[in-house]
């Protein structure tokens, strides 16, 4: 199989980046996009350029670490995956590959595909949990939760935290990801207590990373390869407003 | 002497007597002591922020740029506690007894029984946490049963019990960084472990974005830095797992227990080509409806569905009539490989066997199967694009899980004084062969309910005080500059070989010569292409980069350094075992029927190794003593 890519190379975080184009060949239809990076990059690594950089770990779509543009598809072009779970099968012979890394304010881009997320990670330390210290659980079964609602908060702590939501929205926003936390916690009964206090210091938090202000127009559930839904976000502003 | 530290008294009140008499810190003094945790997988994060609970100070590593990826986040499962919801029988002491005999009598009595009392308190702390594990309709928690027990002890979070628990855990610490008392240090790497007085004292890191090596001194050092499985190249762990903090920790002084003991699960997925990077598991449950088999003649060349039943040989249902497709990890992943080494594997590369749902198709309907593993199929299908409702599943050993690790005593320290070692770094509780959902089992209970208080032992009777601050700054700024030249030497050497490449030449090695079988011969073979591979890496290495900026290619090269080194002691522990058990199977060592055969006499110890500054190994031995248990054969026949 042959594929012309353009990749989007970036030097580090200060300088302006650009697509650089790599004809491949000889690539297997079950190679998956990470896989094809590799094999890219010991052709680059070979010839004395630099690799590019790209991160991947889990590489089947649960640690969240991947994530890039192809082809303006946010994660991948099929539905509910991964780029890590993104295989040449799914695209033809001869196609031409834009690989950018997803775009926004509050994601940097570190070096060519990388970019910072560490803005999550303190949207979920402003509250995104709940306030339990080791030693001090009651008896799991002394909190009875409704097996509906358990599946409820799972479908929404799904999320892998991979910032795909933010990529594909037009004002940026992380309202997917934070809505899902709160919706998570909110929804249990060990969580109700601390609901109102965590969705004002998430929000908080959101907002000062420079997230954009959420218009829903749905895009983000439509490329989350969780499908976590739109739902939570509702639930967000609930607990925000009224909590 | 090793001595592992155990406390007197009849085992269920071991742990209760050492809670009852270890050392305790003032809480006006405990932040005082700064602790520096390696690793934000289930086992670090839940150790760092009960510790930060406590008041101490605590800084902690991870290479990930977020603490929430660590590999746990793949665990799929499910994990055990003996909480006997379904009132089947199950205890704290059955709990016991089947760790014990699923890792074939080759590991502590005191550790697994602490691990099972534990289990209980654990999943207490995760729903309390949140974590959405999976109910009846009545509300109450509903559990399932693996693979080598009688009970279902199993708790669930559908196919993302890791992902739930590590986000417990995870969100707890980051509630403790926000109220400051952990300094997370994303995006940092150990290169080395500072050791001064035989005491550990501090870590050298790399920060993987701008290249900067710092020294970080504390008053004790916990690595919960994983699984080393990577070391197979293709295996189920993630690309950036790796051996690197424990066999640097090695390298001081610590010692390693059983190295090559290494868990291969029977149902991942076939290798389908060269550029393959991780093999993808399938989850376990799947066997439960699934038929296992191979073409009776070897190297039959038709389509699965062509084949008649006539010319499938069905080889679980035929060696282990009572567990069948269900018999346990080792058992099924060795059959599976004796199969396809006497030529009879499917697929493309002729190194599968196939998972068959037709029978329980045609029996309960699609709908049913649907239902139960649907999500399953359509992994499968995104990963192979083959229709596993139409035509079986093709599947493969892969290594997955290790045993082996930092040799720990009771409180989880390592024999260099205030190293402890949890989760899957540490050898401890799964003997040869891990039962399944015990090891999320065992790095959270490792984490949530052991280190804080042997951590806290240590440090009140440690007398750090009288360190000679001078000489231990010399230590640091020694190692420090240790870890530059080595990195500038990795990048000097600028041959024709990338980092990836030696990794998947010593993959290769590792699984056709010790991997599922071993032999005296094949091992040897493996101990001479190593040592040539090693050389060949020091003289064709190619680093690609600099070692001042963001350099994925310097990373995997130092890693694949470290392996290099380890794989030659994972071959000379294979070698010096001369008996099979559990995950371990040497093939001049079985039954008549070709079952693993067992020497408790020669080899009822775990061995534990040295290594010299030379790179010899010496062999110690922690004898093991089964007073509770009888040590019996392990027959799944
Ligand atoms: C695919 C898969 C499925 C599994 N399913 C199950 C299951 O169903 N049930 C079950 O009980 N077990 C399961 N296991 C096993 C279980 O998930 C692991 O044993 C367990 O999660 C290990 O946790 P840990 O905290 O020890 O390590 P990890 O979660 O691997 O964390 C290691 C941490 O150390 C850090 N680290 C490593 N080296 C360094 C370094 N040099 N410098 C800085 N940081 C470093 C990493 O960044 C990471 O944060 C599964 C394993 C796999 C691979
Ligand atoms: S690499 Fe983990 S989600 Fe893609």
């Amino acid at each position: 199989m042959k594929l012309t890519l353009h990749i989007w190379r970036q030097k580090n975080a200060g300088s302006k980046g650009n697509f650089k184009t790599y004809p491949l060949e000889g690539l297997d239809p079950n190679m998956s996009v990470p896989e094809m990076l590799d094999h890219l990059n010991e052709i680059l690594i070979r010839k004395g350029e630099d690799p590019v950089a790209f991160e991947s770990d889990c590489r089947e779509g649960i640690c969240g670490q991947c994530g890039f543009v192809i082809n303006g598809h946010i994660q991948s072009p099929e539905k509910s995956a991964t780029t890590c779970q993104t295989h040449l099968r799914s695209f033809n012979n001869d196609d031409e590959l834009y690989i950018e890394p997803f775009r926004a304010k509050s994601f940097p881009v570190k070096k060519d595909l990388c970019i910072d997320r560490t803005a999550f990670d303190r949207i979920i330390g402003a509250g995104g949990y709940i306030g339990v210290n080791t030693g001090q659980a009651p008896e799991a079964n002394s909190i009875l939760i409704g097996h509906d609602t358990a599946e409820e908060a799972f479908d929404a702590a799904a999320c892998i935290g991979c910032g795909a939501c933010v990529a594909t929205c037009k004002n940026a926003s992380a309202a997917l990801f934070t809505g899902a936390k709160i919706a998570h916690l909110a929804m249990l009964p060990q969580g109700k207590l601390e609901a109102k206090a965590r969705a004002r210091a998430m929000v908080e938090q959101m907002d000062a990373e420079g997230f954009g202000a959420c218009t829903f127009t749905r895009a983000c559930e439509v490329v989350c390869p969780q499908s976590v839904s739109v739902a939570n976000i509702v639930k967000m502003n609930k607990e925000f407003l009224w909590g | 002497m090793l001595d592992a530290r155990i406390p007197e008294g009849p085992l269920e009140l071991k742990w209760t007597q050492f809670k009852a008499t270890c050392l305790l810190i003032n809480p006006a003094n405990r932040r005082k002591h700064k602790v520096i945790v390696v690793g934000t997988g289930l086992a670090g994060a839940s150790c760092a922020a009960s510790l930060s609970e406590l008041g101490f100070h605590v800084e902690v590593f991870t290479f990930h740029d977020s603490a929430r990826r660590a590999h746990s986040v793949a665990a799929q499962g499910g994990i055990n506690a003996a909480k006997n919801y379904k009132n089947d029988g199950d205890s704290i002491w059955r709990m016991f007894y089947d760790t014990v005999k699923g890792g074939d009598f080759r590991s502590r009595e005191a550790n697994i029984y602490r691990m099972a009392e534990c289990s209980m308190a654990l999943i207490d702390q995760a729903v309390a946490q949140g974590v959405p594990f999976a109910r009846e309709y009545s509300g109450y928690l509903s559990n399932r049963s693996f693979g080598g027990v009688q009970v279902s002890r199993t708790f669930y979070a559908r196919g993302q019990t890791g992902q739930q628990l590590l986000q417990g855990a995870y969100q707890s610490l980051m509630r403790q960084q926000k109220i400051g008392s952990v300094v997370l240090h994303t995006r940092h790497e150990m290169m080395d472990l500072v050791v001064y007085d035989n005491k550990a004292r501090g870590i050298i890191s790399r920060n993987l974005d701008t290249g900067e090596i710092k020294s970080h001194s504390a008053d004790a050092v916990v690595l919960a830095t994983g699984g080393y499985g990577k070391i197979y190249y293709l295996s189920t762990l993630a690309m950036n797992c790796n051996a690197s903090a424990i066999w640097r920790a090695h390298k001081k002084g610590a010692y390693f227990a059983a190295p090559s003991w290494t868990q291969f699960h029977p149902t991942s997925l076939p290798q389908m080509g060269d550029y393959q990077s991780k093999l993808t598991l399938m989850s376990e449950s799947l066997r439960n409806d699934g038929r296992i088999w191979v073409p009776k003649k070897a190297g039959d060349d038709r389509k699965p569905n062509d084949i008649p039943e006539n010319d499938r040989d069905y080889y679980l249902e035929r060696k282990y009539p009572s567990f069948g497709n269900l018999a346990p990890r080792d058992i099924s992943s060795r059959a599976a490989i004796e199969q396809i080494n006497a030529g009879h594997g499917a697929g493309p590369l002729k190194n599968a066997v196939y998972l068959d749902f037709k029978e329980s198709i045609d029996r309960e309907g699609k709908q049913v199967i649907e239902k139960r593993y649907g999500n399953l199929f359509n992994m499968y299908e995104k990963i192979t694009g083959i229709n596993a409702y139409q035509e079986p599943m093709l599947i493969s050993p892969a290594a997955h899980f290790s045993m082996g690790g930092l040799w720990v005593d009771y409180g989880l320290m390592s024999n260099l004084k205030g190293l402890f070692v949890l989760g899957e770094a540490n050898f401890a509780d799964h003997g040869a062969n891990r039962l399944g959902a015990n090891s999320l089992l065992q790095a959270c209970v490792d984490g949530y309910f052991i280190s804080h208080y042997t951590i806290m032992d240590y440090l009140a009777g440690n007398g750090l005080s009288k360190t000679d601050e001078k000489g231990l700054k010399e230590q640091f700024d020694k190692d420090t500059i240790r870890v530059k030249e080595r990195l500038q030497k990795l990048l000097s050497i600028q041959g024709d070989k990338t980092p990836e490449t030696f990794h998947k030449e010593l993959g290769r090695i590792l699984y056709s010569k010790c991997g599922l079988l071993r032999n005296a011969h094949a091992l040897q073979m493996a101990r001479e292409e190593l040592k040539n591979l090693q050389q060949e890496f020091h003289q064709r290495l190619l680093v690609a980069g600099e070692a001042h900026s963001i350099n994925f290619e310097l990373e995997k090269a130092a890693r694949v350094e470290d392996y290099l080194q380890l794989a030659p002691l994972i071959v000379e522990d294979a070698l010096q075992r001369e008996e099979s058990c559990g995950a371990h199977f040497r093939e001049e060592f079985q039954t008549k029927e070709g079952e693993a055969l067992r020497n408790d006499n020669d080899f009822g110890y775990v061995s534990v190794w040295e290594s010299t500054e030379k790179g010899e190994f010496i062999l110690h031995k922690e004898h093991l003593d089964f007073n509770y248990v009888t040590v019996s054969e392990r027959s799944y026949k």
